[in-house]
């Protein structure tokens, strides 16, 4: 498979809540990278924030991964919300409905406002 | 925030939209929310069907996919091509055949297509919630087709459906695909698949789906036929 052009970072702001940024490219290469960046994070986190602030590119197959994502999350009890996402990509979340499960806000401090 | 997006973003992705339209009237299709795997009601599941395709590139089938797509299709089903062409946002009908001689009219939103990809996103009354993507990719030193399904049957009756054969007949259809695919390019490969459940519940609130099953509305417009032409002959011309 190729190398994933994606960088995910994984940090903790506030108890219980989680960030994964996300940089560069969400393509079917980034599948392991995503799972990786998830197992990072504290099973019992009650909450984790995608930030979307320097996504470059992402595919159909990308969305197709955050949705795997979104079902382990799920089945966790984790909420999933996203921030950073350009006009563009909210548009993507609209069409593919993303948006009705994971809640999307304008920056970091107001997705962490929410979760907590 | 970026309210520009670069072309590589944008272009490949379909405009947004809220529900299908169609001119022809295909039944089943216009006026249909485009759903996302999240939106169905059984068991989520990610299929994926792939094989070799020797020495063409990912472009070269990709575009050979786009163009010849309904003729890859098992004999039965018919996939009734945008005339654009599978490009993004454009709507294609379909009509497949089902357990039991059924003919089930729906249809697919192309929500994304690139050079080396396109996907087909169902809507409201499909068998299924979800998308496929179709990718050709260079792997191990030879490019590969791969088709892969995000899904969960739309709603209960899909549900036990897909439990008691349709599975078994997706896989049929995938496979026949993808090995008339890969005989175009004179490849005489065995297609793998891969089947995950990616999510064993349910999801009970999305039985009411069943209100948009376009197998119960394709049959209902089947038995109807006889009387739309008395009434069409009666009429006065």
């Amino acid at each position: 498979m190729t190398q994933a052009q994606t960088t995910l970072t994984v940090r903790v702001p506030i108890t219980g809540v989680a960030i994964i940024e996300i940089s560069g490219e969400v393509t079917r290469d980034s599948d392991a990278a995503l799972k990786d960046a998830y197992e990072r994070v504290d099973p019992h986190a009650r909450a984790i924030v995608l930030s979307f602030e320097d996504l470059e590119y992402m595919n159909s197959s990308g969305i197709g991964l955050l949705v795997t994502l979104l079902v382990r999350a799920q089945r966790a009890r984790q909420r999933i919300l996203a921030c950073g996402l350009t006009e563009h990509y909210r548009e993507i979340f609209e069409l593919t409905r993303l948006d009705e499960v994971i809640s999307i806000h304008d920056s970091e401090a107001a997705a962490l406002a929410a979760a907590a | 925030m970026s309210t520009q997006p670069d072309e590589r973003a944008a272009g490949p992705w379909a405009a947004p939209i809220d529900r299908l339209a169609m001119t022809d009237g295909h039944i089943n299709v216009s006026g249909r929310r485009p759903t996302a795997p999240m939106n169905g009601f059984g068991r989520m599941w990610q299929k994926t069907y792939r094989t070799a395709l020797g020495a063409v590139t990912p472009q070269q089938a990709i575009t050979v996919l786009k163009e010849h797509f309904p003729e890859f299709w098992p004999a039965g089903n018919r996939f009734f091509a945008p005339l654009a062409g599978i490009a993004p946002g454009e709507v294609a009908a379909l009509d497949l055949t089902m357990p039991g001689g059924l003919k089930l009219s729906t249809g697919v939103l192309v929500l994304y297509a690139d050079d080396e990809s396109f996907t087909l996103m169902t809507p409201e009354g499909h068998m299924f919630a979800g998308w496929i993507t179709f990718s050709a990719f260079t792997e191990d030193g030879q490019t590969w087709a791969q088709a892969q399904v995000l899904m969960r049957a739309s709603d209960p009756l899909y549900e036990l459906g897909m439990t008691f054969g349709g599975h078994r007949q997706e896989d049929r259809h995938w496979v026949h695909t993808l090995t008339s695919f890969a005989a175009h390019f004179g490849v005489e490969g065995e297609v793998a698949v891969e089947t995950v459940c990616v999510d064993r519940r349910r999801q009970w609130g999305r039985a009411r789906n069943i209100w948009h099953n376009a197998g119960i509305r394709s049959g209902l417009h089947m038995a109807g036929a006889p009387v739309r032409l008395v009434r069409g002959r009666r009429s006065p011309s």
